[in-house]
């Protein structure tokens, strides 16, 4: 089963949405009154601008007091939206970023955006927030010069104001904001086509703007989902399962009801107590799970799983240009080898978390979801409401990285709230964490390449077993290819991770090109680049290659210390990386010293998050490259703890020297994910360099432990 | 059996009612609504939860209410001097040293205690303090940036 492989993004479900116009306006303060036409579609519309449009009200709203709120449905987990989208809007608007005021993911406040995944905040949010802003910027333009009786294109716009030079007057969009003009005009459509600010002009966009809620970050301020409070709260612990795929027989609920002030709830399969503390409702839980028997079934474990994987391998069928089969057999030399990757969790530092509450049949949720609409749908379907019954808030939240697509602390706070007619909070453990949320595929990758005499490749085969297809076509020349894309029978629950199956069709590819590059008698860069057109790769290998020094690197490997490298292509963005790695062969270790990685995303926007992204992808890397896989039996999942399951710390932390390339003629594009792609694959071709020994499986330590 | 429990926390001195064997992380956050300190894996291995308790590092996530009795509990909250922060969530601001921002007040407080008693850290010993304290953004570059950056003003501070 893969849950929500994608994506996701870019077709956002565009919700109709009423604003009432006395609560808008309640919570987004005095100003500019909102009104926006009954039925107006709120949302970006799908990608490439060509959707639906949304009224400009819906978008921005002019405060009284010179701020500007800016409605946006992405969710701010740490990748830098909240900075990205203020600059975005503060650069159209011609205001300095500290006036605007951005009111994120809020289903009763903001537009569908479509879900924070993919890397489409920069692609298709960022562009949607400046179409926004530059028709809010038009229509406070026209509506002066309506005032003065002067054509619009004599009238300058900076600061927030609006200048007429032959009276030498000006006018502030705070001024504007109290006419009734302003409020008809802003019920017109965000226009697609306006002119927006070349990137030679940006003023803000560009520049490092912090994150401008830094500062309740640093003194604890900020309230995470998980730190939300609500008036007569409960805390609630919800019955898990013994092991995957069992079944509720029966239960006693009475050691719970008879506890003080514990409530507890049974419909079905699902089983929860609720308390004024964790605590207390955790020890009602126990001793109600303690006389729980279920049925169980039998399941794969982790020890068998790629054999699994690859013989339930199902659909696809493979794209081919030329003729595989003809090539490799014209060809002097054919290598074939398999490629795995294990199963791995997310473990964003704040697990799934809950507060529900209803009021007059009404829901509302704060929680950590990345779609806070598409969130809406699913627990209205979930709980039987109608969708506008239903308002989830995503306060800032505590990480994501393509795991929290789904809202199960939600659904399970919603369902205890409703039994117990109070607002219930609901906080995952991390073993539930482990356990219950879904994980990154494993995968099995089988790869074939032909040389001819000279070297070349001629023919690529290229099978990849159930990490889904993201990254799978080769951006080398190649004249015969066949690329494969297959399903295959999940035993665990599968869903998004930080670019998807790109880091492990990526680490298969990148392995075997230098495993051919090897049967070539080529240096892994030259072989490389021998084989590849696209200049934007290019550029960011031969960047790197500079930087790193690789021809020297390269000459100075040793039996313990070798150098690799690995490049790639995903979501419109190009990468390169080479490391160094110091292999201590008694303890089956590998240390990567250095990371010398170049990325190219187009203009960049924010270089300082931007190298934030990209340092923490390649961190995050390291461990489900090195150390990182989820280890499973009879549907348990037996390290479900950070003592078990080894995630980056700072003594993993390489030398880092990233370099951001910055190219200003084609549109941005988002830099959080493909800088992870680069890492696993580097490090394989590093350790072969190395040890002579190839490690053909993610984690890489175990597999060096099989071969040294 | 629930017990009378007395807390100094961010210098206000508090009285609770409870169990004692309820993890100080708990009663911070449930009882007292002081939310700075984060639950991340309840076994004191990633850090989040990472208090003072007498000016010494502390994870509260496994230290049972009970042992925390009559002591002096600094959090995140309690860090800055009125509109002032302290150094090292200056550090943190300067650097950019934030993702996420969940762990942030766990390493902020690691920071402050590994600080505390050793105003002159080495880079090798600033990793092998900070070692306990996880960031899943892995911004580990910025933050011991920040660490080194506080370090060098503690210094600075103390030397006038």
């Amino acid at each position: 089963m893969i849950e929500d492989t994608l994506e996701m993004a870019e077709s956002p479900r565009p919700d109709t949405v009423k604003l009432n116009r006395r609560s808008f306006v309640q919570l987004l303060g005095t100003g500019l009154l909102i009104t926006v036409t009954e039925g107006v579609t709120l949302g970006q519309g799908r990608r490439g601008g060509g959707g639906r449009s949304i009224a400009v009200a819906a978008r921005i709203h002019i405060n009284k007091d010179g701020t500007i709120s800016v409605m946006t449905g992405k969710v701010e987990e740490g990748q830098g939206p909240r900075a990205q989208l203020s600059q975005a809007a503060a650069e159209e608007l011609r205001v300095g970023v500290d006036r605007i005021r951005l009111i994120m993911s809020d289903t009763g406040l903001v537009p569908d955006d479509g879900i924070t995944a993919g890397s489409r905040t920069t692609p298709s949010t960022v562009p949607a927030v400046r179409q926004g802003a530059a028709t809010a910027r038009k229509l406070l333009t026209d509506l002066a010069a309506k005032r003065w009786k002067v054509d619009p294109s004599t009238l300058t716009v900076s600061d927030g104001s609006i200048r007429n030079k032959a009276i030498d007057k000006t006018i502030t969009y705070a001024d504007l904001a109290n006419s009734a003009d302003v409020e008809e005009a802003f019920t017109q459509s965000v226009s697609s086509d306006i002119a927006l600010t070349p990137v030679d002009e940006w003023k803000t966009m560009g520049t490092s703007v912090p994150r401008p809620n830094s500062r309740d970050i640093v003194t604890g301020a900020h309230k995470y989902p998980s730190d939300i409070v609500r008036p007569n709260m409960l805390y609630g612990k919800i019955l898990r399962a013994p092991s995957y795929g069992a079944t509720l027989e029966s239960i006693d609920l009475s050691r719970a009801q008879a506890m003080k002030d514990v409530l507890v709830v049974r419909d079905g399969q699902f089983v929860g107590c609720a308390a004024p503390s964790a605590h207390t409702a955790r020890l009602a839980l126990e001793a109600v799970a303690a006389t729980a028997s279920w049925k169980t079934v039998p399941q794969v474990s982790s020890r068998e799983v790629h054999a699994h994987l690859k013989r339930n391998s199902r659909g696809g069928r493979p794209r081919t240009k030329g003729s595989v089969e003809k090539a490799m057999s014209d060809s002097k030399k054919v290598l074939s080898e398999t490629y795995e990757v294990a199963y791995v969790q997310h473990t964003p530092m704040e697990p799934r978390a809950a507060v529900a509450e209803w009021e007059d049949g009404k829901l509302t949720v704060w929680t950590g979801v990345d779609g806070p609409q598409r969130n809406q749908q699913s627990l209205a379907s979930a709980l039987g409401v109608p969708s506008d019954r239903v308002r989830v808030i995503v306060p800032d939240m505590g990480g994501g990285f393509g795991g929290k697509h789904t809202g199960e602390a939600a659904e399970e706070a919603a369902r205890l709230a409703r039994a117990f007619g109070r607002p219930v909070a609901v906080h995952w453990t991390r073993a539930e964490e482990f356990t219950w949320a879904y994980c990154r595929p494993a995968a099995v990758i089988e790869c074939k390449g032909g040389l001819d005499a000279k070297g070349s490749i001629v023919a690529w085969d290229f099978a990849s077993i159930n990490p889904g297809g993201s990254a799978i076509d080769t951006p080398y020349s190649i004249p015969n290819t066949s690329i494969l894309s297959a399903g295959s029978d999940s035993p665990l629950r599968q869903g998004s991770y930080r670019c998807l199956g790109a880091t492990a069709n990526n680490f298969a590819r990148e392995a075997f090109m230098d495993e051919l590059a090897a049967a070539a008698g080529a240096d892994p860069l030259a072989f490389r680049l021998a084989h590849l057109e696209n200049t934007r790769i290019r550029n960011v290998l031969e960047a790197v290659a500079k930087h790193f020094d690789w021809p020297r690197r390269r000459r100075q490997t040793t039996t313990d210390v070798g150098v690799g490298l690995a490049c790639g292509t995903e979501k419109n963005s190009v990468v390169a990386a080479c490391v160094q790695v110091r292999i201590d062969r008694r303890r089956a270790r590998i240390k990567v010293e250095h990371v010398c990685e170049a990325f190219e995303c187009g203009p960049i926007q924010n270089p300082a998050n931007l190298l934030s992204q990209v340092q923490g992808c390649i961190t995050m890397g390291l461990g489900p490259a090195l150390h990182e896989q989820l280890q499973f039996a009879d549907g348990k999942i037996l390290n479900a703890s950070f003592a078990g399951y080894l995630v980056p710390r700072f003594k993993d932390l390489p030398t880092l020297d990233i370099h951001l390339m910055n190219r200003t003629d084609i549109p941005s594009a988002g830099g959080g994910e493909t800088p992870i792609i680069a890492i696993a694959p580097a490090i394989a071709n590093a350790v072969f360099a190395a040890t002579g020994k190839r490690v053909r499986s993610m984690p890489m330590e175990d597999a060096l432990r099989r071969v040294v | 059996m629930d017990a009378r429990i007395t807390l100094i926390v961010n210098g206000q001195k508090t009285t609770v009612v409870t169990d004692p064997e309820r993890p100080l992380l708990e009663v911070l956050r449930e009882d007292l609504g002081v939310t700075g300190p984060k639950y991340g894996c309840g076994e004191g291995r990633c850090g989040a939860c990472t208090v003072l308790m007498d000016g010494q590092r502390a994870l509260s996530c496994s230290t049972p209410v009970g042992s925390a009795n009559d002591k002096e509990i600094t959090t995140i909250e309690g860090l800055a001097d009125g509109d002032r922060l302290h150094p090292v969530q200056q550090a943190f601001l300067d650097e950019g040293a934030i993702q996420c921002g969940y762990c942030t007040p766990g390493m902020i407080l690691s920071a402050v205690a590994l600080l505390e008693e050793n105003p002159r850290p080495t880079d090798e010993q600033i990793v092998e303090w900070m070692n306990g304290n996880i960031c899943r953004c892995n911004g580990y570059e910025k933050i011991l940036n920040a660490v080194r950056r506080a370090a060098s003003q503690v210094k600075e501070v103390k030397r006038s």
